[in-house]
């Protein structure tokens, strides 16, 4: 056993010593590997910043009510008695100025992209006092809340980067209505911060929304307590609304989305994945070919056929990996961070996001990497191993 | 003829090299016609759209509803030669994972606007004398097995009917094809009357016009002259050229065309790359062989040559198949087409295809062959493989 293993590693340094002699094929050979990392890394990174500004969003705590048959804010409505009537159920979390419960607007608004300087559709929501203690997310990062009653709205920090004109002091114009900005904020990366807030009782009129809503954001007294909550709603008689948790709320939307790009991500890295592979067989191939007469005579001293094999393998494992580390690495230094915006289409408006080379990406990338070694080293070690000692020593 | 034999047994020596070179070329090539297809499918209506035709919407937003009797004032001005109003009606069949668009309009009026979706005159005239009546086309008719006479129920999110139902009921009179392969043809259309009737709030509001112009070159000053007219209402417009409207629609879900850009990048070097270096070693291991020729008398241009066609066959080759392939796929219609209704290559794309199969076979044998071209005659004899 122990001459089985000190074959191997005698016949892996001998092969790992002669690789600058191959340095061209040994290369291409990790560049492949490298670019099917980079573009796997990278168009799953676009995937996994979508779904985190999603689920960043979601806390269990919350509650989300919107008019039953909706999928959507924006396709949901609720006059005032309604949402009183939500305030007033029990399960929620209260403070000194009562239950915290804040029904709210959602418009769309159009405004130009910063990169594109093509029109974009930017959320504008309409909130009541309760909406900062029902997210407990959100802080001034710039500037200073708008005042109820007034034409002052504040802007998530994703918006004022991804969106033009939304800097602090700007005035925003939409159709006969002026707004200021006054405050810019942040919220952990979720997806209020693709939002512009404002007081709803200002934008009621200024969208002859009469007296109605779309629906009423609610922090649970715990996560526990959505069950009486929701019970209490849905058997309401004067209630017609669904209520859900605000975290499958955005997990359900950014689903689509995501498993969309994933989906593309995922067939075009297969692919490459399948091109690098014949790219690496190649390069075992010739490897092993430009040492027949190595191989064979380290066969006639003795040497095992499994230890060539398995230092056959270990050789393109070791490339597949350092190219598997090099992509990862120019994946991570050219899509972590990389902030950019997208549609959400169940609410039809922007979603600010950061593209994330996650932990779990990075493994997956080294994943990858080995399956393509190991599968680009197997035929190549198993032919080097068939060779005919005879004849192969004689090979020229 | 003598020489293309020369190079098809140059390729036939390592056979199994030459294959993985061929399929990993292959593979490239499938997958830059999968990417134009993809890249095609996000800009959708960019390529449908009408010189001709302008999009009178909102200022605000596009959710945002105005008069229908804007139509009016639009059709004075002059210039305008028709104008069509259209509304977002979010039809849900079944379940919303079946998404397509559906569009109440109305039908005279709208055939015309949109010649690019055909439908027989008899279907037509079923159209226009039945008010349940709608029109799919041919995609989302084949994704449902929809057939002439079927009826179609729609849920809709937003409109309800008076009386509070969100259910709406449609008679399938027509299935209209797209004129180009560039036409989408998931759009559902039915008839306006039917829908302001039934609908329970919003009456006389639309989403949007379409305006055809007379002068596409005037059409960006029509499109002010249009916005002008409803300047300080309380429902200002925004009016663009339809490929803008599109285009700026396609720019939200982000711009496509830079990652599509990045990704061929990363393929094409990496492909290039691969197959690059296994043609080089190809020719280093003949360096023998190529002395040989000069000996007998090749000429350098001509060792050059040989080497430039050895390594365009195989990019040729790999190239034509792994293009074939896409192509075939894309016949095969969107493996998606809730999110992307059109899916094809563009024929702009396939030529580019070929360009790049050529560049590929050139560059990847430029080095090697400029190599063998230098070769000292003695010198290349008297190496050693």
């Amino acid at each position: 056993m122990l001459n089985w293993l000190s074959q191997i590693v005698a016949i892996t340094f001998a092969n790992l010593k002669t690789l600058p002699e191959r340095r061209g094929a040994a290369i291409a050979a990790a560049v492949g590997i490298a670019g099917v990392v980079t573009v796997l890394v990278g168009v799953l990174s676009i995937a996994e910043g979508f779904r985190r500004a999603m689920t960043v969003s979601g806390s269990p705590d919350v509650a989300i009510v919107l008019r039953s048959g909706s999928d959507s804010e924006m396709t949901s409505g609720l006059a005032r008695e309604e949402t009183r009537t939500i305030a007033d159920a029990p399960g929620l979390a209260r403070d000194a100025s009562g239950p915290l419960a804040s029904p709210e607007l959602f418009v769309i608004i159009n405004l130009p992209k910063r990169s594109t300087g093509t029109d974009a559709n930017v959320p504008l929501r309409g909130v009541s006092a309760a909406a900062f203690g029902v997210r407990g997310n959100v802080e001034l990062v710039e500037g200073r809340r708008f005042e109820p009653g007034r034409n002052e709205v504040i802007v998530g920090a994703g918006a004022a980067r991804q969106f033009a004109g939304l800097e602090l002091g700007k005035i925003v114009r939409v159709g006969q209505n002026e707004w200021t900005v006054v405050g810019i904020f942040t919220a952990k990366g979720g997806v209020a911060e693709s939002e512009i807030w404002t007081d709803a009782a200002v934008l009621q009129p200024a969208y002859h929304r009469g007296d109605t809503y779309q629906g009423v954001y609610a922090r649970l007294a715990s996560a526990a307590s959505f069950r009486e909550f929701s019970d209490a709603l849905t058997t309401n008689p004067r209630l017609n609304v669904k209520v859900v948790r605000q975290s499958d709320f955005y997990a359900d939307q950014s689903t689509s989305v995501t498993s969309f790009i994933s989906g593309i991500g995922v067939v075009i890295a297969g692919l490459m994945a399948l091109g690098a592979l014949f790219g690496a067989l190649n390069t075992m191939y010739s490897s092993v070919s430009a040492r027949t007469r190595e191989i064979a005579t380290l066969r006639a001293l003795g040497f095992g056929a499994s230890p060539v094999v398995i230092s056959v393998l270990l050789e393109s494992l070791a490339l597949a990996l350092i190219g598997g580390a090099i992509g990862a690495g120019i994946a991570f230094v050219a899509f972590d961070g990389f902030t950019t915006s997208t549609m959400n289409w169940q609410t039809f408006s922007q979603v600010a996001f950061a593209f994330r080379v996650s932990p779990a990406l990075l493994l997956k990338a080294i994943t990858w990497s080995a399956f393509l070694g190991v599968f680009g080293g197997l035929f190549p070690a198993i032919h080097a191993a068939r060779l005919p000692i005879a004849s192969a020593l004689r090979a020229t | 003829m003598k020489f293309l034999y020369l190079v098809a047994s140059n390729l036939k020596r390592k056979k199994l090299r030459t294959l993985l070179t061929l399929l990993s070329i292959l593979v490239a090539f499938f997958l830059f016609g999968l990417l134009c297809a993809l890249k095609a499918a996000l800009a959708g209506g960019v390529s449908m759209a009408g010189a001709d035709r302008l999009i009178t919407r909102h200022k605000v937003s596009i959710i945002q509803m105005i008069p229908i009797s804007y139509r009016t004032r639009i059709s004075a001005i002059p210039g305008v030669i028709a104008i069509v109003p259209q509304t977002w009606f979010g039809g849900i069949y079944q379940d919303p994972k079946n998404f397509f668009p559906s569009i109440p309009v109305e039908p005279a009026d709208f055939l015309a606007m949109f010649p690019e979706f055909v439908l027989p005159e008899a279907q037509k005239q079923a159209w226009l004398t039945t008010r349940t009546g709608a029109i799919v086309g041919r995609a989302t008719a084949d994704r449902f097995h929809w057939k002439v006479g079927d009826r179609i129920p729609l849920r809709s999110p937003i409109w309800r009917r008076e009386g509070g139902n969100d259910a709406w009921e449609f008679d399938l009179v027509g299935i209209y094809e797209g004129a180009k392969k560039g036409t989408d043809t998931s759009q559902f259309f039915f008839r306006y009357d039917y829908f302001d009737e039934g609908r329970a709030f919003g009456k006389g509001q639309i989403s949007y016009f379409t305006i055809r112009v007379k002068d596409p070159a005037q059409a960006d000053a029509l499109a002010a002259r249009v916005d002008q007219e409803f300047a300080n209402s309380a429902a200002e417009t925004k009016t663009e050229p339809e490929g803008a409207f599109a285009q700026a629609f396609a720019q939200q879900v982000g711009d496509i065309g830079l990652i599509v850009t990045g990704i061929l990048s990363a393929v094409f070097f990496t492909i290039l790359l691969v197959s690059g270096n296994t043609i080089a070693q190809g020719v280093r291991e003949r360096t023998e062989e190529l002395g040989v020729l000069k000996a007998i008398g090749f000429s350098n241009g001509l060792v050059l040559a040989l080497v430039l066609a050895e390594s365009c066959l195989i990019a040729i080759i790999g190239g034509a198949l792994g293009l074939s392939a896409a192509w075939l796929m894309t016949l095969g219609g969107s493996p998606v087409p809730g999110l992307l209704p059109l899916f094809y290559i563009p024929p702009a794309n396939l030529v580019l295809g070929a360009v790049l199969v050529l560049a590929l076979g050139l560059i990847t044998g430029a080095l090697p062959a400029v190599q063998a071209m230098r070769l000292g005659v003695a010198d290349a004899l008297r190496r050693q493989a």
